[in-house]
């Protein structure tokens, strides 16, 4: 039999990073197997990173982590073809210590990561696929990877495989997930200046821009758009659930040249010159969707179980937090050596208990909400902005007109009393 | 028969991108890799120690980070790597590397014997193929480039047969060892490591040596000061002209193609044919 460790991670992103980092830290001997070249050259996300739950793991890692901007203001745009409502929040407490977020390029703050994992003694593989866990007696004891003489054994397997969980799958511990689980979002990162960058974000040089968008940047369809400001470059992207392109024959790259190319967003992204295109498949089912956690020395964390807040875009976080709690568990259980899906519970416990649970409970229907009532991004955001341009046109109407006329608008398509029950549906989703 | 395979670690030519105005690799823009020739020669000698025994060794000069290439190397398979490493090394050219590389065998020769030494056929990154021979004419030992099969090794005679790429076709060559051969990609396929060998790997720590381990260094031939190559000009290749990009919808690119595939079709030898 080969050799035997007391955690296998299977995967090295946030989840599985933050998991083998704090199993190590607590002693245990700890395998982290990684499918990609190194940590970060197959991870995807839009490029924020947040400050609270990295803080937990490793105290002040920015002065050490690879990260671009510290974001100091959040941008909200919802556009129509030629105009665009926008709201937003700028705080120079963000500029400094302790910070709120980050934008980080994945690639290289993925790496940097899993370094710190290797450095409290984790073992690193990469380029190596695990293909299944190994089942004995109805208990997870190890897993076999596509290496020659490639399987290896633990008491308990960590599964942070990522969105598609082909492990949990095997396992049984989830179905394939549905269209309207999984949203498609598809970047580019574009070599910008950083002069321009501070230019046309207004910002300095230590400082970052995150901005969403809503309404056109995907249609009207359920998703957003983005724009995330690095160091010198500027990740732009946009992402909508698979079963919302699958039903408008949507091609995500033309989606993204449509982003690119809006009025409202061209002069930001201008001269940008393609680093990168990047896609990936973002769990958001939410709370009704989240697989069986925890079994016979097997637990789930980070895309694998879910764990994303589609409606704040946060799933690093919870990710990163999940992994601290299952290696927590884990060390737990290895003072009384008992892995059995019994003494592994307390995970999905803590995590139900945790923001991750409460967070997820309190947006459970909102997808669905928005998914079926298009009206919300297809009609009102138009109407936002069609609202705003009656007001602020200067055309000799009288202002006590134009608010009429305003309000006649608004309730044409759905009456008044339709679209007081738009606004509870809506405020109910996301109470 | 201890095997000892001389590696280093190169920017991937692949992606690596070329300072327009110094004409100089711009190292920084490409990850960096262990020569692929090198790849290949690791593997050849795991192939051999498999039928013959014995140990292999790798050794490599290069800043600390090159202990990644050697890692490398045991993932494929090798027993020891060893690594030299000290800012006097610093600028050399194939001739004070190869000074370099043979003070170190010298050093590990005094512990054990070393039957066969292997080089990739030439490094990526500068494409001379000079070290590895330079190493052998200053081991006194006959050095056989561009090898693509070892057909027959005898251990008691002391004698091996290997078949070498040529212009204008193959040469069969026996050669008395020890000998360095210098190893072309088509020698094998570098196969998918087994997993017990990336665990070592990644625990691997390379034995490294400053100048100041090795014995009897004549300083003067060591780094830019022991290397008489002086580079005159550099330019880029011209780029080739013609080229035109066939654009539009894939319907228009697909008749675009067929009408001039018809057009140039005296290039493809093929005579007459009536557009119907």
């Amino acid at each position: 039999m080969s050799e035997k460790f007391d955690v296998i991670v299977v995967g090295a992103g946030p989840a599985g990073t933050s998991c083998a980092y704090t199993a190590a830290q607590k002693g245990l001997k700890v395998l982290l197997i990684e499918r990609g070249e190194y940590p970060g050259s197959k991870n995807v996300m839009g490029g924020i990173l947040y400050r609270k739950q990295l803080e937990e793991i490793i105290p002040e890692f920015w002065h050490e982590a690879p990260i671009e901007r510290p974001v100091v203001e959040q941008r909200f745009w919802f556009l129509d073809k030629e105009s665009m409502v926008t709201t937003s929040y700028k705080g120079l407490e963000w500029a400094k210590e302790p910070y709120n977020n980050f934008t980080v390029l994945r690639a290289k703050f993925d790496k940097w990561f899993a370094e710190k994992a290797v450095e409290q003694g984790a073992l690193l593989i990469n380029e190596t696929v695990v293909t299944e866990c190994i089942v004995e007696d109805g208990k997870v004891v190890g897993v076999r990877t596509d290496r020659p003489d490639g399987d290896v054994y633990a008491d308990v397997v960590v599964l942070a495989d990522g969105v598609n969980s082909l492990l949990a799958k095997q396992l049984g511990f989830h179905k394939e997930w549905k269209p309207n689980e999984v949203a498609l979002t598809v970047m580019e990162v574009l070599k910008l200046p950083s002069k321009t960058i501070n230019e046309r974000f207004n910002v300095q040089n230590n400082q970052g821009v995150s901005v969403e968008m809503f309404g056109d940047a995907t249609h009207g369809l359920l998703g957003t758009g983005f724009i995330y400001t690095n160091k010198d470059s500027i990740n732009v992207g946009v992402g909508t659930t698979l079963s919302s392109m699958i039903k408008k024959k949507l091609k995500p790259y033309d989606l993204l040249e449509h982003v690119k190319n809006h009025p409202m967003i061209q002069p930001y992204v201008e001269g940008g010159e393609t680093l990168e295109y990047l896609a990936h498949l973002i769990p958001e089912g939410g709370y009704n969707t989240v697989p069986k956690l925890v079994g016979d020395g097997v637990i789930v964390t980070g895309d694998a179980a879910q764990f994303v807040n589609a409606i704040h875009r946060e799933g690093s976080n919870m990710a990163m937090s999940s992994g601290k709690i299952a290696a927590e568990t884990i060390a737990k259980a290895k003072e009384t050596g008992d892995f059995s899906e019994r003494s592994l519970d307390s995970y999905r416990t803590e995590i139900y208990d945790s923001f991750i649970g409460k967070d997820l409970k309190k947006y459970k229907d909102a997808a669905h909400t928005f998914e079926e009532n298009p009206q919300y991004f297809q009609e009102y955001v138009p109407l936002m902005n069609q609202a705003m341009n009656t007001f602020f046109t200067v055309d000799g109407t009288p202002k006590w007109d134009k608010q009429k006329k305003i309000i006649a608008k608004m309730t044409a398509g759905r009456g008044k009393i339709g679209l007081a029950k738009d606004m509870y549906k809506a405020w109910k989703a996301v109470k | 028969m201890n095997i000892l395979v001389c590696i280093k670690q190169v920017p991937d030519t692949k992606i690596i991108k070329v300072n327009p105005k110094t004409n100089t690799l711009d190292r920084s823009s490409a990850p960096t890799i262990l020569n692929p020739y090198d790849a290949h020669a690791v593997e050849e000698a795991v192939r051999l120690r498999k039928e013959h025994g014995g140990k292999i060794i790798v050794l490599s000069m290069g800043p600390p980070q090159a202990r990644l290439a050697i890692r490398k190397c045991i993932e494929i398979g090798a027993d020891e790597g060893y690594l030299i490493s000290d800012r006097r090394f610093a600028g050399a050219d194939t001739l004070a590397t190869s000074y370099a590389l043979f003070k170190a065998i010298e050093k590990l020769k005094e512990e054990e014997g070393i039957e066969l030494v292997l080089c990739g056929k030439h490094a990526i990154d500068g494409d001379t193929g000079q070290t590895g021979p330079g190493i052998a004419r200053r081991m006194g030992i006959p050095p056989l480039t561009n090898v693509i099969k070892v057909e027959e090794v005898d251990l008691d005679k002391k004698l091996m047969k290997v078949r070498r790429k040529i212009e204008n076709g193959y040469e069969l060559i026996q050669t008395s060892l020890p000998c360095l051969l210098t190893i072309e990609k088509e020698m094998n396929e570098v196969s998918y490591s087994p997993l017990p060998n990336m665990m070592r790997a990644a625990r691997y720590e390379p034995i490294v040596w400053t100048v100041d381990d090795l014995n009897d260094v004549d300083i003067k031939q060591l780094g830019l000061k022991g290397s008489p190559t002086i580079v005159g000009k550099m330019w880029p290749p011209e780029k080739s002209s013609g080229a035109e990009m066939i654009e539009g919808s894939t319907k228009e690119q697909v008749e675009k193609l067929l009408s001039v595939t018809y057009e140039k079709r005296e290039l493809f030898g093929v005579k007459g044919g009536e557009k119907s």
